[in-house]
């Protein structure tokens, strides 16, 4: 059974109850570990838990299951997964240990790919504690995944984008307008993603064919996905619908999984759908997964974990069933969870980086509500973060405002800024579409062209009439 | 097509295609597209980067949307007009209620004190079912529950008018539902009300709430159903109606699809994730393909 943790500090000895519980204690400060009592007291306990913790030894992640094997299937999925053998070069590491080894110059993206089915998510979660903000960067870059479908996502010095058209009403002309206007600022190459308005077949349906018909009238290299319920799209599928990604919100217990509506086997019948249709390409990742730290807790589903560790266990979900996109929603759930936009920066690092050591294909929605302490500057910061770090995608929208879900993410102007900064290019395929469409002028500096390509002007000059 | 013609269309597609350049800013074209949508598109560019208007402008949106979230709940003046709707069975005052939260600053941080009702308010929802006579005879088919949740502005502009085209959508099916008296709510969460559909020994139960501000929304009235309302359901048993006002989800239409739900929620028994919405179903069916501007010869 599980042990207590002691760490002796001059004269005053503090105690944590079992790894969880030091875990928790170890996590940099974030409001929703206060709303769920499991944060550390005072700043002095923090980098106490964060000393106990580096000392802990990796193997103990394996016989301390922070919610039991027996009544949660995601603890089973990562012990039954976990490769032994993968598993040998770090078994004799301390979580302090890991972190120097993470960052050694032995460490090479080759290393990594060779170790990830052996880290479990909370070895991924602990290291990530005791790590600042560049050394999350720093490694995550090393990671290197790449997924693809009809393009290829993930490749180092890439950043895609997300073309999120949401209307509120789900008009077609209303998300057609945000399509054309992602695509002539060079983004979408990720994925056509809609979030419906309603939650209806027939409506994802009639989304799914929209992408579809623009995808194949203009040639485009990318994939659509309509981010329905899991056991909707199957049923589009079996409907015959046009479709390439399948979509789910997933989080890191099966109790949280369970108040979202479905379990490891719902996921596995989708994929299976999905790739009976063969629509992909150049690859066939079919599985998009959303995940943000908080759903666990808002879901009374945590177990008294701390978010965080909550959250990479999601991974573990993604990384069963090969998904060609994840991202993490990080500021969407509000400041309940992430307060500030300091939290929401810590956040969304530590996600990528526990993402991609686990070899899931990650990306972020950087993004806030209205009622949380952030604004522009913030994600500003983040992304830059996030594009120097190497992260695979980040959502694309219109002027940052997403007027169906209400809250502000990244932009078409914020994606063309980060890529031009870091010099980090649209999937290969997408972007030799964008030069074949004349879309940019000069896609090595990330400049636009002056003029609407000849094929989009023609449906703007159809609608004049009706000026 | 005469030439003349063909020269006066070759000139209209040149001025779609050619971006019109002010001093160092290239505006697009494709702008009045936004007469199909509210999204920001076409803000057109200084380099890649947002012009110094549409910077600007975004900023003032957010500082509204920011205002919007702590403008509090006129209860008086909404339990007024709630009293003042017509259809209901008994027409009793709205009773009003408090979570267990004081201020908005608590109310953003716990959403766990938002969800419980204040002790004074589980009394007001017991006195009223002892003085419906037996406690444990009294069984309502639906109780509608107010709540401002994030955006008070929200509740204030649409509960009423809504709650009006659903009773009167009700009525029309001749079902014949036994409603509760409205619950107003301050400070709550949507599962507050499985507090009160609990209290109030209610099949189901409609929480409307204000969701949190967008930057072109700051006044999206939400719908939440639950049936067998009980303290501790999680949000797979519940189906949402979102973005219930003029400007989005119209009344007429989001009381449609709240009296398809109920409906349907009654003759299964449940609510939420084997509860699909298919009130579009025969219609998007049945239409001819929904061609958008781009796809269109």
């Amino acid at each position: 059974m599980s042990q207590s943790y002691r760490y002796t500090l001059g004269s005053q000895t503090y105690q944590f109850r079992h790894l969880a519980d030091l875990m928790a204690k170890a996590t940099p400060q974030r409001s929703g570990d206060r709303l769920a009592g499991v944060m550390a007291q005072s700043a002095k306990e923090r980098a106490v838990a964060q000393m106990t913790l580096a000392d802990v030894p990796l193997k103990i992640f394996l016989n301390e299951a922070f919610i039991p094997y027996e009544t949660d299937e995601v603890t089973r999925l990562i012990l039954d997964e976990h490769d032994t053998r993968a598993f040998a070069y770090i078994s004799h590491l301390t979580v302090g240990d890991f972190r120097n080894w993470l960052l050694s110059d032995y460490v090479t993206p080759q290393v990594l790919a060779a170790v990830k089915m052996g880290i479990t998510p909370e070895m991924a979660a602990a290291v990530s504690k005791i790590m600042r903000n560049q050394d999350l960067i720093l490694v995550a870059k090393k990671c290197h995944v790449t997924s693809a479908f009809r393009n290829t996502i993930g490749l180092p010095g890439h950043l895609s984008t997300r073309l999120q058209p949401n209307h509120p009403t789900d008009d077609v002309n209303g998300i057609a307008a945000s399509i054309l206007d992602g695509l002539l600022y060079g983004n979408g190459d990720a994925v056509i993603g809609i979030n419906p308005a309603t939650d209806n077949v027939a409506q994802a349906i009639k989304l799914m064919k929209l992408m579809d018909d623009v995808i194949q009238k203009y040639d485009i290299p990318t994939q659509s996905c309509v981010l329905t319920h899991v056991t909707n799209t199957i049923e589009c599928i079996e409907a015959g619908a046009p479709v390439d990604l399948v979509f789910q919100s997933i989080g890191g217990t099966e109790a949280t999984n369970s108040s979202f509506g479905f379990n490891l086997n719902t996921l596995a019948e989708a994929q299976d759908a999905a790739l009976s249709l063969k629509r992909g390409t150049v690859g066939n990742n079919v599985m998009y997964f959303e995940t943000g730290q908080g759903s666990s807790l808002s879901a009374n589903a945590h177990h008294g974990l701390d978010q965080q560790t909550c959250e990479a266990r999601a991974y573990a979900v993604a990384r069963k069933f090969n998904p060609l996109l994840v991202n993490t929603v990080v500021g969407f759930i509000g400041p309940e969870y992430l307060f500030d936009g300091k939290e929401i920066t810590r956040a969304g690092l530590e996600d990528h980086f526990c993402a991609k050591l686990l070899g899931v294909p990650m990306g972020c929605d950087v993004c806030y509500t209205n009622h949380a302490e952030a604004d522009q500057n913030d994600m500003d910061n983040l992304l830059t973060l996030l594009g120097v770090a190497g992260c695979s995608f980040v959502m694309g929208i219109p002027g940052s405002d997403d007027i169906m879900l209400n809250y502000q993410t990244t932009s078409f102007h914020d994606a063309l800024y980060v890529r031009r900064v870091l010099g980090s290019r649209p999937a290969p395929e997408f972007e030799h579409w964008l030069s074949k469409m004349n879309i940019m002028k000069n896609s090595a500096d990330f400049v636009l062209s002056n003029t609407v390509p000849n094929a989009f002007a023609k449906p703007l000059y159809a609608l004049q009439g009706d000026y | 097509m005469d030439s003349n013609c063909v020269d006066k269309q070759n000139n209209l597609v040149d001025s779609i295609q050619s971006h019109h350049q002010h001093g160092n800013v290239v505006s697009n074209p494709w702008r009045d597209l936004r007469r199909f949508t509210d999204a920001r598109i076409g803000l057109g560019r200084a380099g890649i980067s947002l012009p110094t208007s549409e910077l600007l402008a975004f900023q003032l949106s957010h500082a509204q949307a920011r205002d919007a979230v702590n403008l509090p709940l006129n209860i008086d003046a909404l339990a007024i007009d709630l009293s003042n709707i017509l259809l209901l069975d008994n027409v009793t005052y709205p009773m009003r209620v408090n979570s267990q939260v004081d201020d908005r600053i608590t109310y953003l941080q716990r959403p766990d004190l938002g969800r419980k009702l204040a002790e004074s308010g589980r009394k007001t929802l017991l006195h009223h079912m002892n003085s419906q006579g037996q406690a444990a005879d009294t069984q309502y088919d639906l109780a509608i529950v107010v709540v401002d949740g994030l955006s008070s502005l929200a509740v204030q502009n649409n509960a009423k008018p809504f709650i009006n085209e659903l009773l009167s959508q009700l009525h029309q099916q001749h079902s014949g539902w036994n409603i509760a008296p409205i619950t107003i709510v301050e400070q709550g969460r949507v599962a507050i009300g499985d507090d009160i559909g609990q209290l109030l020994n209610a099949q189901v139960v409609m929480v409307l709430i204000g969701e949190r501000p967008g930057l072109s929304s700051p006044d999206s009235l939400g719908l939440y159903l639950t049936w067998a309302p009980k303290t501790g359901l999680n949000d797979a048993c519940r189906n949402c109606i979102s973005n219930i006002r003029p400007a989005g989800l119209p009344y007429t239409e989001a009381a449609k699809r709240a009296v398809y739900l109920l409906t349907q929620a009654k003759k299964l028994k449940l609510t939420g994730v084997n509860l699909k919405d298919r009130t579009q179903d025969d219609v998007i069916e049945h239409q001819q393909q929904t061609q958008n501007f781009l796809i269109a010869e």
